[in-house]
Order: structure tokens, then sequence, then C-alpha cells
């Protein structure tokens, strides 16, 4: 909320700068975000009317003037279109200084002299923009020093408040709050019950009390539009942020600043009947103020006459009953609405009102006579008319009620830390208008009705140390017996996964979890991604179904900036729709492209590819002491490269994928080079092995190294498989130690040269035993994948 | 006697000449081998007269060890020697850069996030991660922000329908550990929180840490001091921490965190303070929603950006890079 620092100080005043308040206020929890000058620096300006007006003998566009400074007379040449005879306008004189340090000095304009400048509203730092001359009132007392006339030697204040604080989104509430804090007196203007003229009183009738358990309504007769609202008014709206627009709406968004109720003027004359305060038909129209047609439903409190809908109640008046240049008969209203009645629906139709934002955080519900009264006085003051009497319709047992709150002496300490005095609790209680009673256990407080967010003892404490001082408050260490730290073994810890990432030169990512539709549908054609209701953009609209959706755009980031490797991985959830709901898996997935190895005078430029990442993942299962758990099983997916594929398994299930990008996505995805990826459930790789000793054998081990050819088509994995199911239970280790493929060697074959050891924990094998296994695992290799021995 | 003189001499000569340890075995081998011509001297000892055997063996003796050390000698000459020239042969030049591989590093969020849950797993908090797509329970209503909440509008929340929505904050973790768990608690929750803004200062996605602390007789005044320590810790320096009164529905009383902090310019130093997170007493609706009586246990709960942490901490000065992913930015926190 914006407000102008003078007008507070009406009401309040405090023996403290402008910084010194401000810093009050913040640390009070009235977050100050911005404090600037009403108007720019300047000096030399004074009121000025304008005499005389010709013709620029020169330029079609330029005026020649007489402007009076009060006491001499100076010829002026202006731009500006609407300057006349009789106005009256800032006046910079010779010698004047404006915002920006221009200086202002006798001028040739097309070769006639000027003595000065008349003044725009921008040029003095009033406002952004302005077109033409600012226009002051006619009874502006000509010669009078600006600055003076127009109080600009104030500040706007802009102050966040949060939402609790509704009762502070007013001159009187900030004054309020600046005066418990100064420990010094507020005092407004004096607001006398206007005494009625007319008998003439509204037909009201509150249909939705619960929505609406106060309406003040008050007609006023004979009003005249189109009187000028005065100079201290404007001002005092403008700096709080609020243009004028007619005397009628200045008065009621003068009312709203000032004691914060919110009010609506309607034309008498446009009302059939009466006032009905109901909840809309569903689907019913209203056309509003700033001409929007909106439709509504019947959970939105209207203000109707008795044939249609006037007004959102708390939100905007309508179109059709609002004050024209016509109106000659006003129907003031103040109301107080009920907060949860009146919040989102402003919303719900993408408004956001002065109205609607008071009304959605609380209006003081005891308000709304007083703000009529004094409504209705500044009507007469300025546009005259005669009063009729308030009608008031109360439902008082819907209207709030002030909670007597029990505080304890204990809980304070226990919440604060601190043991507060007696005297100092009641005096804060007090001043921030509380009726305060001693109990035994310590007091009992009834908040004023302007404090409705005081409801339970936990308000009591925060208003306790707000006003004595949160930085006052003691400090402590916590002390407490805390339990050592559980970390089960066999879970591998998040930290050792990515430092055997790293420490194998993969970077770490952040990718959005939200992410491009399209990328997400060449990754995953057949998952119906979870969509977001209201992305920001069509390139963060569903959640990513797996990690490569975001990892790859960060390869094509990087592949556009001529990075030559790449190596990423990225932790985080991925989200699977699916028949049981959704899933949120957390998932580990890796990216590489580019050369195998960095630039280095003992490294070569080779491409990596899939025995590249597939030797990092299994690294990293190795550190879990589970690799022989997994398997690699060929397979297919949407997004990989059908020949280089796999799916990971352990224990029979499928826990991730591995393999080379697609080339159709990878041309989809604009990628210049081939892509490999991993993408593993965290769940599986954090599982680790807890060790468990095994004898060390003292007996020699015997090895036997077989050169086998197969054909291409036969997996390793499946002679591996074939090796170790009849090669005995002795035998300790097999390595693929070459893979040779070409001269010597059938083209549709393979030769694989692999290690078998044998090794007997509590003797020594015999070579007989040795070739029997060997002879054992030949025949059955022939038998199963049809394996020979190399000649 | 003159011939042993003579082969001494002859010997001496052949050792003198050998160029390398074969040819020097050679010498060792023609003088003083079993059938050496010096060896052989001592062989014809028989034909000396018994009372000069004595004698002549000693001279012959003399003359064998006088030749032994002059090859012992010269194999150690020319051992050196060849040594000396492997060792030139071998000479590498060693400012050549190792042949290791590129290290990767941490993402500068996940390394802030370490540094974090380090400080505090040391005073006994756990780590606790919930769902991201979350319930508008855990998320709102047990947080004490109702769905007529004005709060609400504070969280521009990204919805998937009426009652799932991305968690905009990390507090509904605490939510999770409360329901399951009875005090005392210390958690620390880390993870990924969603907004619906998006400019220069702003990321539609962004991380949080947020702490809890429930035990009896928890107080402000423990908050204080958790924070002054944690900040001091984090930058490793005497850090001044002001707490400001704010609003959250969750806590009361509620604060926001500030720092102060001090930048050197051209213009002089310029001080001034710097909203780093919020924090409060748990809210007593809170408890109840959880079933934790408010009036036997109490506790603190503070939540902070992780990427404002991050850039406070390593003077990065764009938002935005931290999702970017480009490999020279993230090389920079290797």
């Amino acid at each position: 909320m914006k407000f102008s620092e003078q007008w507070l100080r009406e009401w309040v005043q405090p023996d403290i700068s402008t910084q010194e308040l401000v810093d009050q206020v913040t640390m009070a929890g009235l977050e100050v975000d911005d404090v600037e000058p009403v108007a720019g620096e300047f000096s030399g300006v004074v009121v000025g009317e304008v005499l005389t007006r010709e013709q620029h003998p020169d330029a079609d566009k330029l005026s020649l003037c007489q402007v009076s400074d009060g006491q001499e007379t100076f010829q002026i040449v202006c731009g500006a279109p609407n300057v006349r005879v009789g106005l009256k306008i800032p006046f910079a004189k010779l010698g004047a200084v404006l915002p920006g340090n221009f200086k202002i000095k006798k001028a040739k304009l097309r070769g006639v002299e000027s003595f000065g400048m008349l003044c725009a509203e921008a040029e003095l730092g009033l406002s952004e923009a302005s077109d033409g001359l600012m226009e002051l009132p006619a009874d502006a007392p000509v010669g009078e020093d600006f600055r003076a006339y127009m109080d600009l030697d104030d500040q706007i204040i802009d102050v966040d408040l949060t939402p609790n604080r509704g009762d502070c989104l007013s001159i009187a509430g900030l004054a309020r709050e600046v005066g418990v804090l100064n420990r010094v007196a507020v005092q407004g203007p004096a607001i006398e019950p206007v005494a009625p003229v007319i008998d003439d009183k509204p037909n009201i009738d509150v249909q939705a009390s619960a929505g609406c358990p106060r309406y003040v309504g008050r007609i006023v007769r004979g009003v005249n539009v189109s009187a000028e609202t005065p100079l201290w008014m404007v001002e005092k709206l403008r700096r709080g942020g609020i243009r004028s627009i007619d005397p009628v709406v200045d008065i009621t968004n003068y009312v709203l600043l000032e004691l914060g109720q919110p009010m609506h003027a309607f034309d008498l004359n446009q009302l059939d009947g009466g006032i009905r305060v109901r909840m809309a038909a569903d689907q019913e129209k209203l056309t509003l103020l700033d001409g929007q047609e909106i439709t509504l439903s019947s959970d939105t409190l209207v203000i109707a006459d008795h044939s249609k809908a006037l007004a959102m109640a708390g939100v905007m008046g309508g179109e059709q009953s609002g004050v024209t240049e016509a109106t000659q008969d006003l129907l003031l209203e103040a109301a107080f609405f009920n907060p949860i009645t009146i919040a989102g629906k402003a919303r719900a139709h993408g408004l956001h009102t002065d109205s609607s934002h008071r009304f959605e955080r609380g209006v003081d519900s005891e308000l709304a006579r007083t703000a009529m009264e004094r409504a209705t006085q500044l009507v007469l003051d300025i546009c005259g008319g005669q009063p009729g009497p308030i009608e008031e319709v109360v439902s008082e047992a819907d209207l709030p009620k002030a909670a007597t709150i029990e505080l304890r002496r204990s809980r304070i300490e226990k919440i604060l830390g601190l043991s507060m005095a007696d005297s100092d609790v009641q005096d804060i209680l007090e001043r921030l208008g509380m009726q305060v009673t001693a109990t035994e256990q310590g007091w009992q407080a009834v908040a004023p009705s302007y404090r409705f967010d005081m409801a339970i003892e936990a308000d009591l404490i925060e208003e306790l140390a707000r006003i004595y001082g949160y930085n006052r408050l003691p400090v402590r260490v916590p002390q407490a017996a805390t339990p050592l730290a559980q970390a089960p073994e066999a879970k591998m810890p998040m930290a050792d996964i990515r430092r055997q990432l790293i420490s194998r030169g993969y970077q770490e990512a952040i990718t959005y979890s939200f992410v491009d539709t399209k990328v997400q549908k060449v990754l995953a054609p057949s998952i119906e991604p979870l969509a977001l209701l209201n992305p920001i953009s069509n390139d963060m609209a569903v959640m990513r179904t797996t990690l490569w959706a975001g990892l790859l755009g960060a390869v094509e980031h990087n592949m556009k900036r001529q990075q030559p490797r790449i190596r990423l991985f990225e932790t985080g959830l991925r989200f699977e729709p699916g028949n049981d709901g959704l899933q949120q898996i957390p998932t580990l997935a890796m990216v590489v492209a580019g050369n195998r190895q960095p630039q280095g005078w003992s490294n070569n430029a080779d491409n990596v590819d899939f025995f590249d990442i597939k030797g990092d993942l299994e690294s990293v299962l190795q550190r879990s002491g589970l690799l022989a758990d997994y398997r690699f099983v060929a397979a297919e997916h949407d997004a990989l490269h059908p020949g280089q594929c796999a799916r990971i398994e352990k224990d029979g299930k499928s826990v991730g994928w591995i393999g080379a990008l697609h080339p159709q996505a990878q041309k989809a995805l604009d990628l210049k080079h081939a892509v490999y990826l991993v993408e593993i459930d965290l769940d599986a790789v954090q599982q680790r092995r807890v060790p468990a000793f095994g004898e060390l054998s003292k007996f020699p081990e015997m090895r036997r190294d077989l050169a086998l050819v197969v054909s291409q088509a036969v997996a390793v994995d499946d002679v591996f498989s074939a090796i170790r199911s009849v090669a005995g239970e002795y035998l300790t280790n097999l390595t693929l130690f070459d893979v040779y493929v070409g001269k010597g060697i059938d083209p549709d074959r393979k030769s694989l040269a692999l290690g078998l050891t044998w090794q007997h924990p509590s003797r020594t094998l015999t070579d007989e035993e040795v070739n029997d296994s060997v002879d054992a695992v030949l025949a059955h290799l022939k038998e199963s994948v049809g394996a020979t021995l190399r000649g | 006697m003159e011939n042993l003189e003579a082969l001494t001499q002859q010997a001496l000569a052949a050792v003198e000449q050998s160029g390398d340890v074969a040819a020097l075995d050679q010498v060792r081998v023609q003088f003083l081998g079993k059938k050496g011509e010096i060896t052989g001297l001592m062989k014809n000892l028989g034909s000396v007269a018994p009372e000069d055997r004595p004698k002549v063996g000693a001279v012959i003796n003399a003359a064998k060890t006088q030749v032994q050390d002059a090859i012992n000698a010269r194999r150690e000459a020319l051992e050196s020697a060849a040594m000396n020239a492997r060792l030139a042969a071998e000479t590498i030049d060693v400012t050549l850069p190792g042949r290791a591989m590129q290290e990767g590093g941490l993402h500068p969020v996940t390394r802030t996030l370490e540094r974090i849950e380090s400080f505090f797993a040391g005073a006994g908090y756990q780590v606790a991660e919930g769902p991201e797509v979350e319930d508008d329970f855990h998320n709102f209503e047990a947080l004490n922000i109702p769905s007529h909440h004005p709060a609400r509008a504070m969280h521009d929340t990204f919805y998937f329908d009426a009652g799932s929505l991305l968690r905009t904050h990390t507090s509904p973790v605490q939510i999770r550990t409360m329901e399951v768990q009875q005090p005392p608690i210390r958690i620390i929750c880390p993870g990924r929180v969603y907004r619906c803004d998006y400019d220069q200062t702003h990321s539609p996605m962004f991380h949080q840490v947020e702490g809890l602390l429930v035990d009896k007789d928890i107080s402000f005044a423990d908050l204080k001091g958790t924070l002054e320590q944690f900040m001091s810790a984090f930058f490793e320096r005497d850090v001044k921490v002001r707490l400001r009164p704010s609003y959250f529905p969750f806590t009361e009383p509620s604060a926001e965190i500030d720092i102060e902090w001090i930048v050197e310019t051209p213009e002089g130093t310029k001080h001034g303070w710097l909203e780093i997170g919020g924090c409060g007493m748990v809210h007593p609706n809170v408890f109840k929603h959880v079933g934790i009586d408010p009036d036997v246990y109490s506790g603190f709960a503070f939540g902070m950006g992780v990427e404002r942490m991050a850039m406070l901490r390593y003077g990065v000065n764009d938002l935005r890079l931290f999702f970017e992913n480009d490999l020279r930015f993230l090389q920079q926190f290797r």
C-alpha cells in the first residue's frame, strides 16, 4: 500500500525522521518496500497565470504568452496544446532549476525570446508522463511558491503488508500502529453524524446475511457531480496511487484510503426498487464498471436491485448503476462483507481491486457507519446535496465476535524464552487497544474490532514479541539429548553415488521437472504425462516421465557452444502416471556425448560409445558391491537405438534403461552428435551389500584360457551363463579379455578370449579336475550357443 | 715367476680395456676362471719345492687378488656408466600434464545443500524428503492455509487439478514427518519447489531447505541461536542476523531472516540487510493437524532459498544460470 507520509503525520506526530519511521514500521512487521519523494527536486517554480496567448509568428505549434507571477509579466513561448488565457500553471521562472539539474535561462525560440517555462507534471517529477501543461485550480494563488502550494515536501511510502494485517490498509490503521510503537496519541479528523435534511431512506433487503452481516446505505439527493475535486484530495489520492476520476468516486476512494472502508456509490435513479444483497443466480450476467461482462456463479455475493445484479459485492460495481456525469441522486454503500465470502471471487474473474484486496483480508466490522458519515460530509462539502438518514441492516449473529483470549504467563516464557514483566505485558496489550484483565495464570484479552486477526494465545504472544522487539528477545542455542544418527550401511549415500560419477568425469546438472510437451513425446510417446493446468509456457508444460527430457536440453545447449566432451548426470524425481496413481520415482540419469577422453597429449580423439557409459554405470554399481545382481538385457525402448539398447534388470525386475539415443530422436531434438543415455531407479542403485568376510584360500589358483568362436548373434552374457552353469563351484573368476572379429574368422562369427580361474578353499585342485571342468564347459557351450574352440 | 708377473700385467691391461660387463667377464674367465691362466699357475704349484710352496702360493694369491680387485673396480665403473646412460635415456619432461581423466563436479545447488545438511547433521538433524506433486492438504490445509486464505495468493501455485499441485515450499515435508513421528523431531528438508513466476529474479523451479525442531521447551531464543550459528558457519564469518516480524500462516511468531551484508564499492563500504528466508515458532494449529499436543511441545521452523544462499556464497549474479547447465558455469564449482 502506498501512502503520503504527510497524511500519516496529520494523524500521528512522532518526533522521528522519515528514515526512522521507515525502519521502525519495517521492524514491526510492516515492511517498507520503497520510499520516493512525491515530486522531483526543483526550485524557482511558482503558480503562474496565462494572461494572453497569441500564435507564434513563425511556428504553427508554438504559442506566445504573457504570464504573470503575481507581480510582473513575462513573455513565454510555449508548445503545449492546452495553454489558454486564464489558465493557472506551474511557472518556472528564470533561474529555476528543474529535476535533472535543468536550469531555466532566457531562450530564443524561432526568433522570439522566452523568459521562463510553463511546466507539465512530468517535467516536475510529479508523474511518469503527461500530455500538456499541468492545470491548477482556478483559485490557485498566483505567485505562490509551487512546492509550498502543492505541499510537495512529502514522501510516498510503499508498505508491503502481510495478509494478516488488513487493519493497516489505511492511514488510520497505519497511524494506530505508529502510535503504539511511539507511545504517542493518534488523532484523525473529527467525524460527526450528518443530520438528515430529507426523509428518503433506501429500501435495503439483505437476503444473504452470512456474507453481508452489515449493510449501511444512505441517499443523498441533488449532488453536483461536475464539481471539482479539491487539490488536497487529488494529491492525497495520487500519493496513494489512485487517479482522480470524479468527485464522488474520489470521495469513496479517499475514505477507503483514510479509514480502510471500501465504499460504493450508486446512481439512485438507475435502481429498480431497492437494494437486495443476495447470492448470484447461476450464470447471471453482470457488466462491470470496466466494461467487462462476467458470468457469475451462485457462490458469488452480489448487490442487486429488484430486477438485476448491480455489483459484485466487495469487488467492483456495475456499469449501469455507477455514477455518471448525469447523476443527481446517490445511494452510498458502506458494508461489511465476510472475508470468506469475498475470498477468491475477484481472482476467479481476473480482477483485483482496492476493495477486494481489503475485504479478502478483513475490514473492521464496526467501521461502516463512521465511514458513511465521513463520506457523506465530504460529498456535502464538495458536491453539495441533501442527505437522508442512514439505513443500517445488521445481522448480529453473523458479525465476527471478538474472542476472549486467555494468555498464560508460563506460555510467554515457553515460546519467547523470556520472562516478560507483568506490567510490560499489560502495557503492550493495552497500547494495542485490547481490553485486558488479570487472571490467576496471566491475562484475558479482548481485541478491538479492527484487530480481527487476534484469535488465540499465540496471536497475543506474537504481538508481545513484535512490540517488545524481536531483536531484544534472548538468544540461546538449543540443548537437547540427541540420539546418534541412523545410517543404514545397506543403503549407499547419495553423496557416494555423486562422487563416483564425478570421479568418472560427470558434471551434475539440475533441469526443470516440467518439460516441453514435444520433447516428452519424442522420448516417451506411449506415456501420457501429467500436465500442468497453468503452465508458464509450452516448453514447461508437462511433468517429465524421464530425466532425459531435461538432460538432452542441457546437452543441446552445450553442443551448440562447441563443447567437445559432454558428460552429465542428474538425480531427481520422474513422474509416471499409472493405474495405481502417479508414481514419483527417485531416478539417476546419465548422458555422454562427444570425445571419450579429454583432449590431451596422450589421449586420442575417439568418440564415446555404448560401452563408455555402461562402464561408468557399472563403476557405480560396483561401488555398491552388487554389480553381479544386475543384468543388461537387449530390449527395445521408444527413445533408444534398437540395436544399442538394454533394459537393466536387478533380481529379475526392470530398474532402468541404457542405450544410444535413437537417430530419429537425435534429429528431432537437433543434436549434432550421437548421445548415450542411462536412466535407473535410485532405490536400486542405493542398495548396498554389507561386506561379509570369506576365508582366504591358501591353495594355488588354476587358470585356463579359452579362445572360442561363436555366432555374432550370441550374447556374451549367455556365454557367461553357460560357462557358470557347468564350471563347478570352484570357478572363482571369469574374464573376457578379447573380442575379435575379422580376418581369419568367419564373417558371421566372433572370437572371444576367456580366462577361467578355479581355486579350492581347502586343497589343491588337480589338473584332471580342471581339465574335466574345461571339457564340460566346452561341451555345454557347443550345445547351448554353438561355440567352438578357435583353431 | 716372470711368467706370473707378465700374466698379471696382461690381465690388468685386459681389464682396463674391457668395454662392457660381458667383456670383463671374459677377462675374468681367461685369467681367474677354473681353467684360467693365473689359476693354472696354482695348479703347477706341485712342481715347486715343498718348502717354497707357501711363499710361491702367496705370491700367486696376491696376483689373483690384484686382478680380482681390478675386475671389481672395473665392473663397478662399467655398471655405474651403464646406469647413468640408462637414466639419461629414460629422462622425461616431468612438466607434462598427468594422464588423468577430467574430473566432473557437483551442481552448485547440491554443493550448497550438502554443506547445509552437514552443519545440521552435526547437530542431530536428519534429512527428510517428500513428494513434489503434493496434495492440497499437505501443501496448504495442514499448514493452516485454508482455501479462502489470502496467503494462497502469495504462492502462485502450479495446479494439476483442484486437489493436486506442485509443492510451493518444502513445508509439507514437516507435516509428513510429524504425521508419523512424535517429538523430539529434528529434521532438515531440502528439495525442489515450484512457483508460477518467471522473470530475471524468479525461477518457476528452485530449491528450498527447511529445518524443523520440535521438543519440550523450544523457544524463539533457540531459533535465534540456531540461525545465528548457522549463518556464521555457512558464510565462515561472523554474520549478524536480524529477525524481522512477518507472517506465515504456519508459524507464530513469524519472522523474515535478514543478514547483514557488507559490500566494498569504489564509493566506500556499503552495508544493508538481505532477506534470506523465513522462520517462526510452529503454529498451534499445525500441531493440532498432526496430533502433537501444543501444550506439551513447542518447536521452530525455518526455510530459505538454496539458490539465494549459493549466489551469496559464490557471487553468482544471475539466477537463471543455475538451470541452463552450461558446462562453463558448472565447471566453476568443481
